[in-house]
């Protein structure tokens, strides 16, 4: 049980490392950082604190702490997904009007200068 | 390339990698239907593709990067509609469309005042249904689907051979399914109480090349479509506006269909 705890501990502080680091090289943009740091300190905090853990456990009426942990874990991380799932939705629908436009800009461009030549 | 009057008819010829065949597509199209615009919209193809529709006659319209069909198509849509074109029709660049039949699509959009015709196959030869029965099936399962959606039956709803007017060029300027446009298009158009009409057209076998399609995307496609009609019918657009005729459609969305 200790094991499984530290060993989460022990990702979730990698994760932030990582995090981190990325930013720091501009590899990730600030605004989405964020969203993996509270991620992450979140998890590292439940991993530490065990007596937490223990409360959450009885609180859901789960069996045992390792699924406690699994479950709080995968929630925590779908949120992100589904966050980020959002986002490149999003990303998405913006490169589409963007290409469209930019190709319709230069059609009329195109025309201008034939018009002109 | 500018509308003549009222009337005016633009052709769309969506085409990605057609070398091939889009030639001899714009030529078909500027011989059966003299004098009308032809628009190709390239995909952003890595072959002559662009060269090839050029020497043939059409002006271009050329993606920066590749947007799959329901992309390009909007492209031509949202050019169509800012210069000013009374209709518009979709003629794919594999040369599977006949060109001779765009003039009894263009004259079903002016005599029915439906805002997008559906160029529909006829019955496929025995021979030619054994080699596309997975298509043929499709085709016969989203009819099941559709007919109680849109309220009548369809004939042909994964045609891409269609003619839209000036309202539903406004409507899918601003809103257009992207990954599979055929059978998703006629949802949008019926939550806007907007109709449709068929012709019944020839369809041929692919000029060149061949389709990308296998059984495991035609599951891909029917999984894809079902979950995008369905997705189009509980789409909240409370702050939809109907874009006014005659109203550049700039701030579109770009598709998100």
């Amino acid at each position: 049980m200790d094991r499984l705890l530290h060993v989460s501990a022990g990702v979730c502080l990698l994760l932030l490392v990582m995090v981190l680091v990325s930013v720091r090289r501009s590899h990730i943009r600030v605004e989405y950082s964020v969203t993996w740091l509270v991620a992450a300190t979140a998890m590292l905090a439940l991993s530490l604190a065990r007596p937490v853990l223990e409360y959450i456990r009885k609180l859901l009426g789960l069996p045992d702490t390792p699924l406690a942990v699994f479950l709080l874990g995968s929630a925590v991380f779908l949120v992100v997904f589904f966050r980020f799932t959002l986002i490149i939705s999003r990303l998405r629908d913006d490169n589409i009007a963007l290409a469209q436009r930019v190709a319709i800009l230069e059609y009329h461009l195109r025309a201008l200068t034939r018009h002109e030549g | 390339m500018q509308p003549r009057g009222s009337g005016s008819l633009l052709v769309i010829v969506p085409a990605y990698n057609e070398e091939g065949a889009v030639g001899d597509v714009v030529r078909e199209v500027e011989h059966h239907v003299p004098g009308v615009a032809v628009l190709v919209i390239d995909d952003c193809s890595t072959d002559a593709t662009v060269a090839m529709a050029r020497d043939a006659g059409a002006r271009i319209l050329s993606l920066p990067h590749h947007l799959g069909l329901g992309g390009a198509v909007q492209a031509g849509y949202k050019l169509a509609f800012e210069l000013g074109f009374e209709y518009v029709i979709r003629v794919d660049g594999d040369g599977q469309h006949d060109a001779r039949d765009i003039p009894r699509i263009l004259e079903k959009l002016k005599e029915s005042g439906a805002e997008m015709v559906i160029g529909a196959r006829m019955e496929l030869p025995r021979e030619q249904w054994r080699k596309r029965r997975l298509r043929a099936l499709g085709t016969r399962f989203f009819r099941i689907v559709l007919r109680p959606i849109l309220g009548k039956p369809v004939h042909d709803p994964t045609s891409g051979f269609v003619g839209v007017n000036r309202r539903a060029l406004a409507l899918f300027s601003a809103s257009f399914p992207l990954e599979y446009p055929e059978i998703e298009a006629l949802v949008v158009l019926q939550r806007r109480r907007f109709r449709f009409e068929e012709v019944p057209c020839h369809m041929r076998p692919r000029r060149t090349g061949r389709s990308s399609i296998t059984a495991l995307k035609s599951l891909s496609y029917i999984v894809h479509v079902l979950l995008g009609v369905f997705v189009n019918i509980l789409r909240y657009d409370g702050r939809w506006r109907r874009p006014r005729l005659g109203r550049s459609s700039g701030a579109g969305s770009g598709g998100g269909g």
